[in-house]
């Protein structure tokens, strides 16, 4: 079986999990006998193709100004966006307004107007003209659709940002898509905008594909109440993680005291308010516990302030953001590690945590508490019961040795192998 | 006849290094070597060294008609110890020359006056013995850190012997009346507060290499002139000494400046004095209430700029929770510690102002930067202090137990 997939970002270059995930699936479809060429807007050429065949959307000639039915209708869809697109997922409002800067400067200038030609050099990153890179990808998969036309037999969509590249290439080659759904407009902000760009296109992906994947049951009821998608098109495939044969020696561990950490993007969806309140509840018994939090985000200010005024900044502790080596490094260090996320489609940061041997408390609100039974599941809201468990596992030696060490074994159980095997069996049904 | 007093700054913070979390536990060096060689030299070099040498030829050619005195804080003393001991020397030239006063204050250049007063008496003293040590003379005049002052600042300073203080003349507690007059402490009505001439002194500090300002270039005559000119008996300049060659590079002609001064002064019958020798010439005018403390710092000449936010609050109540273990564990290593993260400097790279970015004015990016570098470093300080009283406990129990064998 033969797939044209379509992606935003594939290891080593990216910002979140999605290109991860991404990986780790062409491994284990790669291992299923599936052949998968992979899309991303911008190659490097420093990608593992062992598993995939890349293809560099920035490398694909295509004439923008051609003015065919879907190309008018895709426009048309799709510019009323670039105008107000003044929504950059995963940016900072720092990275945000930079970005929006060097746009409107390039706007002035006329510069932008150079990219009208044939070939267009993506960046492939989440910036100001995020809106316009989805557009000319969405005209490059066309492309790529007809140059690789009988050489595959699905189509295989990651998040929004691809959707629309997905439509464009079942529409010019005829074959099924698949479109997988790892976070959604809900996760991000909280509430359902159906005015939001996003919100459109996640829809629209989600209408015209054949079968839709979930990563969790949790994004799959999404899925269905806040997108009035068909229950039965859609189908739950959880993550899987894939981790390094050899953890590296990270040296010498320099705080005795228990450390009890939370990793991620500082942002409402990540629940850092939470960690902190439930981190001062449990100082106020133990006193010599030391929390860290590890990561940057539009919140990052407002949680120091809020660290301050509980007067517990002596053993709450910022890193601000990990790279490479140290967030394995800071997983390792830790004795507890928390994801209290308010709304989380799947969580991949427990599974690392616990590849560790680290106990792990995790929202009920994340798809990955569906996996685990070796993770203590609290309400991101119920402080209390967090606080409480971060007490247990510090306290109780027995029960931290207990979580971590049957905690691993889950975890190494947990393979792409076998959620690959369910992605070609979705696939099967739709062909 | 009227005094003219000319109090000179001299104060470089240390500079605390980029400390991160990792770090904690492992790392237990907490300064920035190299920024703080690089400052003091750098001070040294454009600033102190050129304008002790000028003091020093201009007390050289008007003897002892000339006059002036130096804040000098026991952290300065330890920068310029290590990286420029050539100003120390120079400096001990001066004092030498009898001309020279040396200006108690606080030894870590520290806040401790606004929350413990034990801490604060022991910086003082310490101070004084690091003064009496380097220029043999002993303090007679004080000035807190960046001039905070308050009534009960000025008793606690009277308990320790000093019957002269200097302070800013803040607008808000002076009303109508002129900082150019000695005036009496609200609490110890002995005691003699000297007031800052805050507009004489900025106006060297702000606007000597400003070409905007209408009264650009300000000579030493009109400069003298102005003092002449306002009511008083006692004008007291105070700036920090960066301000000859630093704040106003030698190309401003701050230097030229600075050497006519003093005949431009004299020739207007008026005269130079140490802060204590204008105190002991002019009777007091009044007395001066100070309820809240006031500071040389910021419009408002008060505290916000150190203790005006949560964090702030928070690093700073955090710090002298430690004090009783400090004190317990009386190690050398962990009181020069101690010493420079009481810096006010450390809390003003905290201060609101900087809460969205600090544009490059401290070294770090921003206060919430500053704090959590400053919070990892006093934690890991907790930890330490933790482990060697630890290691302590059982050490001198096992003496005990030896003795009593």
């Amino acid at each position: 079986m033969r797939v044209l997939m379509f992606g935003w970002e594939f290891p080593p270059h990216i910002a979140g999990g999605l290109g991860t995930a991404c990986y780790g699936l062409t491994r284990g479809l790669a291992r299923n006998d599936v052949k998968v060429t992979f899309v991303v807007p911008r190659a490097y050429g420093d990608e593992d193709q062992r598993f995939t065949n890349i293809v560099n959307a920035s490398d694909v000639e295509t004439d923008f100004c051609r003015r065919d039915e879907y190309t008018k209708e895709v426009w048309e869809n799709l510019s009323y966006i670039t105008i107000d697109s003044n929504m950059v997922p995963y940016a900072t409002p720092e990275e945000y307004f930079e970005r929006r800067e060097e746009w409107l400067k390039q706007r002035e200038t006329g510069v932008i107007q150079d990219s009208w030609q044939q070939r267009y050099t993506f960046s492939g990153k989440y910036g100001a003209n995020l809106m316009e890179e989805v557009q000319r990808y969405a005209m490059v998969a066309a492309e790529v659709a007809k140059a690789e036309a009988g050489n595959f037999d699905v189509i295989h969509a990651h998040d929004w940002l691809t959707y629309y590249a997905g439509i464009a290439a079942k529409n010019v080659s005829g074959k099924p898509l698949v479109v997988h759904i790892h976070a959604t407009d809900f996760d991000r902000s909280g509430a359902i905008n159906p005015d939001s760009p996003v919100y459109q296109i996640e829809k629209a992906g989600m209408s015209a594909a054949d079968k839709v994947i979930a990563v969790s049951n949790l994004t799959r009821n999404i899925c269905i109440e806040k997108y009035d998608i068909d229950a039965d098109k859609i189908v739950t495939v959880h993550n899987a993680v894939r981790f390094a044969s050899n953890t590296p020696d990270y040296g010498e561990r320099g705080v005795k005291q228990k450390i009890v950490t939370f990793l991620g993007r500082i942002t409402f969806q990540k629940g850092p308010d939470y960690f902190v309140e439930a981190a001062a509840k449990v100082l106020k018994r133990l006193p010599d516990v030391h929390f860290v939090m590890a990561g940057n985000g539009d919140m990052f200010n407002h949680v120091i302030r809020r660290v301050a005024k509980l007067g517990i900044a002596d053993r709450f502790h910022f890193t601000g953001f990990l790279k490479g080596d140290d967030v394995q490094k800071m997983f390792a260090m830790s004795d507890v590690y928390v994801m209290p996320s308010v709304s989380e489609p799947f969580g991949i940061s427990p599974l690392e945590a616990m590849r560790e041997g680290v106990p792990v408390i995790i929202s009920k609100q994340s798809g990955v508490a569906e996996v685990l039974d070796y993770a203590v599941k609290v309400d991101y809201w119920d402080v209390d019961a967090m606080a409480d468990a971060i007490y247990a596992l510090v306290q109780y030696p027995a029960m931290a040795e207990m979580f971590g060490l049957k905690g691993y074994d889950e975890v190494t159980r947990l393979k792409w192998n076998n959620a690959a095997a369910k992605i070609k069996a979705v696939y099967e049904s739709v062909l | 006849m009227k005094t003219v007093c000319l109090n000179f700054q001299v104060s470089l913070p240390m500079t605390l290094k980029r400390y991160r979390f990792f770090s904690m536990g492992l790392d237990h060096n907490y300064l920035d070597d190299t920024a703080n060689r690089y400052a003091t030299q750098r001070a040294a070099r454009m600033s102190y060294l050129p304008m002790n040498a000028l003091v020093a030829s201009l007390i050289g050619e008007y003897g002892d008609k000339f006059k002036v005195s130096f804040t000098i804080d026991g952290i300065t003393i330890e920068q310029l110890k290590a990286h420029a001991p050539e100003v120390l020397a120079s400096m001990k030239e001066l004092a030498k020359t009898g001309c020279v006063e040396f200006v108690g204050t606080t030894y870590a250049h520290s806040l401790a006056s606004l929350t413990d007063k034990s801490e604060f008496e022991k910086q003082v003293k310490a101070h004084k013995k690091a003064i009496e040590k380097e220029f043999g003379v002993s303090p007679k005049t004080f000035c807190n850190t960046d001039m905070i002052y308050s009534d009960g600042i000025g008793e606690m300073t009277g308990e320790l012997g000093y019957q002269t203080i200097l302070t800013e003349g803040a607008r808000h507690i002076l009303g109508w009346k002129s900082p150019n007059y000695v005036y009496a402490g609200a609490v110890n009505q002995r005691q003699k507060v000297m007031l800052r001439n805050y507009k004489l002194s900025d106006d060297l500090t702000f606007k000597f290499s400003c070409k905007e300002w209408c009264e650009w270039p300000l000579t030493a005559g009109k400069y003298a002139e102005w003092i002449e000119g306002s009511t008083g008996e006692t004008v007291n300049i105070s700036v920090d000494y960066s301000t000859f060659g630093m704040t106003n590079e030698a190309p401003s002609g701050i230097f030229e400046f600075f050497k006519a001064l003093p005949e431009a002064i004299m020739s207007r019958g008026m005269e130079f004095d140490t802060l204590a020798g204008s105190a002991d010439k002019h009777q007091p005018v009044g007395v001066l209430s100070c309820p809240y403390p006031i500071s040389w710092t910021d419009e408002e000449r008060d505290v916000t700029a150190w203790l005006g936010n949560e964090l702030q609050n928070e690093a700073f109540s955090k710090l002298y929770g430690l004090k009783a273990k400090v004190a317990k564990l009386n190690n050398p290593d962990f009181n020069y510690v101690w010493n420079f993260m009481q810096q006010a400097s450390n809390f003003y790279y905290m201060a609101s102002r900087w809460l969205g970015s600090s544009q490059g004015n401290t070294p770090f990016d921003s206060s919430y930067d500053a704090f959590i570098n400053y919070m990892n470093i006093l934690s890991d300080f907790d930890l330490e202090l933790d482990a060697q009283l630890a290691a302590k406990k059982p050490a001198s129990r096992a003496k005990k137990a030896a003795a009593e064998k």
